[in-house]
């Protein structure tokens, strides 16, 4: 089975700062992380090659310094790292972002699954992963927590709906996008870790891809910020004494549910 | 296209639940009107679905029935919306930022090439665009974000961002009914097979008031008291990660960066510290903390913190509320 982990790299926190002048946000000084929920995807791609063989290729567009995030995802286990980086990728939105992944992942050829993780930490949009499926022409699942079995050409999965759990059967090739939930991530063994600091991560830009329909980069993205601004996220704090002054103050304030009454329930 | 044109301004895709628009649709619904006022643009509700509910509070209802559409799937869907976007060109189309939503809106911008926002907290009409505002950075930016020039200019809105209009009063709309787009080979490749509800108290997105526990809970009893409470509220149990990590809590109920983010009424964390990540899935209307320490972020982030044990807090809650009724809750903007 061959399994492609879409991964990106995130700010390691992200308390933001703003240039003053210009109003944008300054990345620099904020050592870049392994996207939090893509550590799912490395782990719940390395536990399906461990149980029914295979290759898993891990998939990164960002600036080349994301190559050192690579090699760490290599000491996981994965096979091989590919950076997709290029001026002309600068300032992609979610879609941008999508047609560039999807062009190397066709590049490669189709895998039988591509694993994204739910959404990244800094973007928060959970969009790419569903985007790059509608590029590749395959079918996704959002939110999956658990793929409970792959046979004949078809993956059984249980995925968090918002008012419980559905089952799903998808036939391969398919993207989905995982919850926490899925796994518990490992971490890298010594062996690994040497292996990754050796290993060749292959890095493609805009010429090694083909046509790129519909643009990539800032000018071939539709969204556009305007502007952007921190939100003021102090509030008044008021010291209460407890449960009886709180309740009054509830009740002043009509935050006390529904006819909740004594004994109904 | 004649009589049509009404169609070519702001569409909200509507969601059913238990036989009616559900409630986010509604709350999209008022404020496509109140942003189509600003352009003379007229709105227009799309539902989708084997049974058709009674449509209200748009100028138009756009409906395609049919057995095959009677449980919401994102292929689906996709193939049918596509179809119509095509068809009428809207210049907007909003969608409720659930988890159909938000797997579904990605899907069909991108069949369309167009732009999408994802997860608005506040929209506006500028010059004929959709200024479409969003937190980023676990709610630590706030970004204004256009989509100049391709259409639909498409957007998912949290929950209980905007007040559902007075749905009684709000007029019917004109019905305009649409054959379904004929057969779509993607979505016959995923087949939903089964569901398990994940109970009443893990809609911890949907309630409007949530009973929070973290790690200062200090035991299994605080926790079910804390559920207790949550149900004698009207409300549903929420958590930090480090207990749904511990097997204490399940993990729909967990908040934060790699949790869910709720926006209730009326968060209540008892045994919580606050941290970066718990507090990016926190858009609740208002705070109540119960902690220890002071010094707790969490105590800057609340309007009302009470010094203390939330063991004790918790007991004293459930004991009020089963002496003394409460009155009832008003619909959140109506005070
Ligand atoms: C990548 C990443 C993602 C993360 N995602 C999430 C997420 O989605 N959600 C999340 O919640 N966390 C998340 N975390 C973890 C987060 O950083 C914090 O560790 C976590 O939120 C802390 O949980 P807590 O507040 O319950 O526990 P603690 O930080 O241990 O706080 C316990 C609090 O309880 C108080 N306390 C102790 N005893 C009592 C008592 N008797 N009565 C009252 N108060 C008491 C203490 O004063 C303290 O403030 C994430 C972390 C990382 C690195
Ligand atoms: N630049 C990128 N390179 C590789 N994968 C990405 C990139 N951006 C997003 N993804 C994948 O898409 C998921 C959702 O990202 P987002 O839509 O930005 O929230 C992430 O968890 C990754 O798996």
């Amino acid at each position: 089975m061959r399994i492609y982990a879409c991964v990106k790299q995130v700010p390691a926190n992200n308390e933001t700062r703003l240039d003053p002048v210009t109003g944008t946000l300054i990345r620099e000084g904020s050592p870049g992380v392994l996207n939090p929920l893509d550590a799912y995807a490395v782990e719940q791609a390395l536990r399906l090659k461990e149980q029914y063989g295979g290759e898993v290729s891990a998939l990164s567009m960002g600036v080349p310094g994301v190559r050192d995030m690579l090699r760490r995802v290599v000491a996981l286990g994965v096979d091989r790292g590919i950076l997709l980086t290029d001026r002309a990728f600068a300032g992609s939105d979610t879609l941008a972002t999508a047609r560039v992944l999807a062009a190397a992942v066709n590049k490669c050829g189709m895998p039988d699954l591509v694993l994204c993780g739910r959404v990244a930490s800094d973007g928060d949009t959970a969009q790419v992963g569903p985007m790059l499926a509608e590029c590749l022409g395959i079918p996704h699942v959002s939110d999956v927590a658990c793929i409970e079995e792959i046979a004949r050409g078809e993956a059984r999965v249980r995925r968090l709906g918002d008012r419980g759990y559905h089952s799903l059967r998808v036939r391969l090739p398919a993207l989905f996008t995982v919850l926490k939930e899925i796994c518990v991530p490992r971490l890298p063994s010594i062996t690994g870790v040497l292996r990754g600091e050796k290993a060749a991560i292959a890095v493609w830009g805009r010429a090694d891809l083909g046509s790129l329909e519909g643009g990539v980069g800032l000018k071939g993205s539709n969204t556009r910020v305007l502007r952007s601004h921190r939100p003021d996220l102090r509030v008044k704090t008021r010291a209460v004494a407890g449960a009886r002054d709180l309740m009054d103050i509830l009740r002043e304030e009509n935050l006390i549910a529904e006819d909740r009454v004594r004994g109904d329930i | 296209m004649g009589t049509y044109e009404g169609l070519q301004g702001i569409w909200v895709l509507c969601g059913v639940r238990d036989g009616q628009i559900d409630r986010v649709s509604r709350e999209l619904l008022g404020e496509a009107e109140r942003l189509g006022a600003v352009e003379g643009m007229k709105t227009t509700a799309v539902v989708l679905g084997r049974e058709i509910p009674q449509i209200r509070g748009a100028d138009h209802a756009l409906v395609v029935q049919d057995d095959s559409l009677s449980v919401p799937e994102e292929l689906r869907w996709t193939h049918e919306l596509y179809h119509l976007v095509r068809r009428y060109r809207p210049q907007v189309l909003l969608l409720g930022a659930n988890g159909f939503g938000r797997s579904l809106a990605p899907r069909l911008a991108a069949r369309l090439g167009t732009g999408l926002t994802a997860d608005c907290t506040a929209l506006d009409m500028r010059d004929g665009l959709l200024v479409q505002t969003r937190p980023a950075f676990g709610g630590n930016l706030m970004a204004d974000i256009l989509c100049p020039d391709a259409r639909p200019q498409m957007a998912t809105v949290r929950p209980r961002v905007f007040r559902a209009p007075d749905w009684e009063a709000a007029r019917p709309c004109e019905i305009l009914r649409e054959p379904p787009a004929g057969p779509d080979t993607l979505s016959r490749l995923v087949e939903i097979t089964g569901f398990t509800p994940s109970g009443q108290d893990a809609a911890i997105g949907e309630a409007d008031i949530l009973v929070a526990v973290g790690q200062g809970i200090g035991s299994k009893e605080n926790i079910a008291m804390a559920e207790k409470l949550a149900e004698l509220m009207g409300g549903a149990l929420a958590a930090s990660r480090p207990l749904v990590d511990g097997g204490l809590v399940p993990y729909a109920h967990q908040v934060g960066q790699t949790g869910r983010t709720v926006a209730p009424r009326l968060y209540i964390a008892c045994g919580i510290s606050g941290a970066i990540q718990h507090l990016a899935g926190v858009a609740a209307e208002k705070v109540v903390a119960v902690n220890i320490d002071p010094d707790a972020p969490i105590m800057e982030r609340a309007n009302w913190a009470i010094l203390g044990d939330c063991g004790a807090f918790l007991r004293e809650m459930v004991d009020l509320y089963t002496t003394s009724p409460p009155s009832v809750l008003p619909d959140r903007h109506s005070k």
